[in-house]
């Protein structure tokens, strides 16, 4: 009776112990898992700065000036398009 | 001795009387119980201050922030974007720093040492030192550490397009709520509602578990609209042009997908810039081209000419006197800006002559004309999802004298907003049927109404093809390498009793005439550079608007002056390179 006993208190031990390192465990889990929402929280953040920024530089005035200044094109007179006529039209 | 005589001093002391003893023992007893009784009472009655403070210390109520949903153009370019920046605020009373840290604090929130201490000592409790400075900054401002100096998230509205889109899209006030536009009608839509959640922390105010979540977040949905965000630049851009080159007082200008009736582009002038909209003036946050109304003039005429035409009246080769250029009905006289002679109805289209489109009117029923107008839209608010759009006027037929009906007929005595316009001209684009504008992104297949039939139509549609060739009132509305058809509207401005010198330039048309893709409407108040004709002013801005859609848009040319590669000729050039 007394082995029985001393049995079940080093399960119940055991158990203890172990519901302490699971509970450890869920703890440190949680706290990564924070760690990770607030990241993703940041990455949002920083894909809608960056998507502002991409359409502040995108922006149709920036470019066209660029290509008229810089890169010095043109808008093409009606003249100087040529109409290829495709598949069906043949 | 004297110890002895002490002790026996001591022994000889008086006796106490004998309820002493338990009258402190009581006394003791019943501090006892209050004790007992107060520690009952917080633990069962008034429980809730220690409660709290007790749960205080190991559990927090998080609030969890739900950002607003973007704003996006047809292809997902944003138009309105929030992003989190943070507010700087202090109690006045309790900010303890020394002057160099001041300064260091003044510097970082650009401002002076003076104008810091003057904002704080002019406050008598909670204010702001700065509203929405990037978090960087706000970084910045925490390192400094300095006593009784706060900050809170916040986020903030940005507008990549700014002035441009602003009329459409409109913008939020101070708490992300919407107030103009389409941030103010989509709020429901776009609004996010912050949630909030109960966690345990630890010692060091580490979130160690979720106990409960209170309310989840609901983070606002992206908004799609119609408008196509390198359109609406061309839009603008141009529009902006025409009216500074026409020293005129505002402008509009609408582009229509013809076939859905999706709103591409709409540009207003004045306008102002949502990112930075200290003390604009209400007059220019106006969407002119949604809530105001105008009298549309000759832009008119092809719906009198198709109701005639559909009720069988005339038929496009009926020729109809106007010589001499006026006509009377009653006390009032009509005139024709170019006197012409005999026109065919075909004619009165291209020469636009008021007197031709009276004559045909007058041969009509008021109610027959006015079932036209208001199956075109005309007289109802268009419905496009924009607060505050108006209807226009269009009187009811039984109302008519004559000399209405007649003035009517070439736009004068009605009034339409620009949207609306555009709108009605999608049944001269697709066969007969009227397309709801939407400002919404429609999907593939958009239902219309049938107004006319497809021949009355395409009747229609060569005659406003006629209008902007050589002969017609606005040439100067040709595209090179595309057939375009459209119509020019030149009114007196009404203002008070009668007309004015003033005057309102428009035209509406479309391309590529053989298979129509976009519509675009322009409207110019009060030109004052010389010319006024609708053809002189806003046909120009057609052509080079719709020149500039159909070319970034890939539209294929439709009709190619001389300039065609032939097949054969293709397949040489193609071997060679």
């Amino acid at each position: 009776m007394v082995r029985v006993n001393l049995l079940l208190l080093a399960v119940l031990i055991l158990c203890a112990l172990s519901l302490v390192t699971s509970r450890h465990q869920a703890r440190k889990l949680f706290v990564e898992l924070e760690r990770e929402t607030a990241r993703t929280r940041a990455y949002e953040t920083e894909f809608g700065q960056l998507q502002l920024e991409q359409s502040t530089w995108a922006m149709p005035v920036r470019v066209e000036k660029i290509a008229r200044e810089q890169l010095k094109m043109q808008i093409p007179g009606a003249r100087r398009i040529e109409v290829v006529p495709g598949e069906e039209a043949r | 001795m004297t110890g002895a005589s002490a002790v026996k001093h001591a022994a000889k002391a008086p006796e106490l009387p004998r309820f002493r003893a338990p009258i402190v023992f009581g006394f003791l007893l019943l501090l006892f119980l209050v004790l007992v009784g107060r520690s009952l009472y917080l633990q069962w009655i008034d429980n809730a201050f220690l409660q709290e403070q007790g749960t205080s210390r190991y559990s927090r109520e998080i609030e969890l922030p739900a950002h607003r949903g973007r704003i996006l153009d047809r292809s997902g370019e944003p138009l309105a974007i929030s992003t989190p920046v943070k507010s700087i605020w202090a109690f006045s009373g309790q900010v303890d720093a020394s002057p160099e840290k001041l300064a260091q604090l003044a510097r970082l929130l650009e401002t002076t040492p003076k104008a810091l201490a003057k904002r704080l000592e002019e406050a008598s409790d909670f204010v702001f030192l700065a509203k929405q400075v990037p978090p960087e900054v706000a970084e910045r401002v925490a390192g400094l550490r300095i006593k009784g100096v706060h900050d809170q998230n916040e986020y903030r509205r940005f507008y990549p397009t700014g002035e441009m889109a602003s009329h459409i899209v409109g913008f939020t006030g101070d708490h992300d709520v919407g107030q103009e536009g389409m941030e103010l009608t989509q709020q429901e839509w776009l609004g996010g509602k912050p949630g909030s959640r109960r966690v345990l922390i630890n010692r060091r105010g580490e979130v160690v578990e979720d106990v409960e979540s209170i309310r989840a977040p609901q983070p606002g949905r992206d908004l799609a609209l119609s408008i196509d965000a390198r359109l609406q630049y061309l839009a603008f851009r141009e529009l902006r042009t025409a009216v500074e080159a026409n020293k005129a007082k505002a402008g509009g200008l609408v582009i229509l997908d013809a076939q859905t009736g999706e709103i591409l582009a709409l540009a207003n002038w004045p306008t102002y810039n949502p990112n930075a909209r200290n003390r604009v003036a209400r007059e220019k946050m106006r969407n002119r081209a949604l809530t105001d109304v105008f009298e549309p003039g000759s832009t008119l005429k092809p719906f009198t000419i198709a109701a005639a035409l559909e009720s069988g009246a005339v038929r496009r080769d009926t020729v109809i006197q106007t010589a001499p250029g006026s006509m009377t009905i009653g006390p009032n006289t009509i005139h024709d800006a170019h006197p012409a002679g005999a026109l065919s109805v075909e004619q009165v289209i291209q020469k636009s002559s008021n007197v031709g489109a009276a004559k045909i009117a007058l041969s009509l029923p008021p109610a027959t004309m006015w079932q036209m107008l208001s199956d075109a839209g005309f007289g109802t608010a268009p419905n496009t999802g924009y607060p505050g759009e108006v209807a226009g006027r269009l009187r009811p037929a039984k109302t008519w004298k004559p000399i209405e009906q007649a003035t009517m007929a070439y736009g004068h005595g009605i009034s339409v907003n620009l949207v609306q316009l555009a709108r009605a001209y999608t049944v001269f684009a697709t066969e007969g049927q009227l397309k709801p504008a939407t400002l919404f992104k429609a999907g593939t297949f958009v239902g219309g109404r049938p107004v006319m039939k497809p021949e009355t139509a395409l009747a229609v549609r060569h005659m406003l093809e006629l209008a902007v060739l050589p002969g017609g009132t606005a040439p100067k509305a040709q595209i090179p390498g595309y057939r375009v058809a459209g119509k020019t509207g030149t009114a007196h401005k009404l203002e008070g009793r009668g007309y004015t010198n003033k005057y309102v330039s428009s035209f509406v048309g479309f391309a590529p005439a053989s298979a129509p893709r976009f519509i675009v409407a322009v409207m110019i108040d009060e030109p004052a550079a010389g010319a006024h004709y609708g053809g002189d002013v806003a046909a120009p801005v057609f052509s080079t608007v719709m020149g500039s859609v159909l070319r970034t848009l890939g539209v294929p040319p439709d009709a190619p002056s001389d300039n065609v590669i032939l097949p054969d000729a293709a397949a040489a050039i193609r071997e060679e390179t």
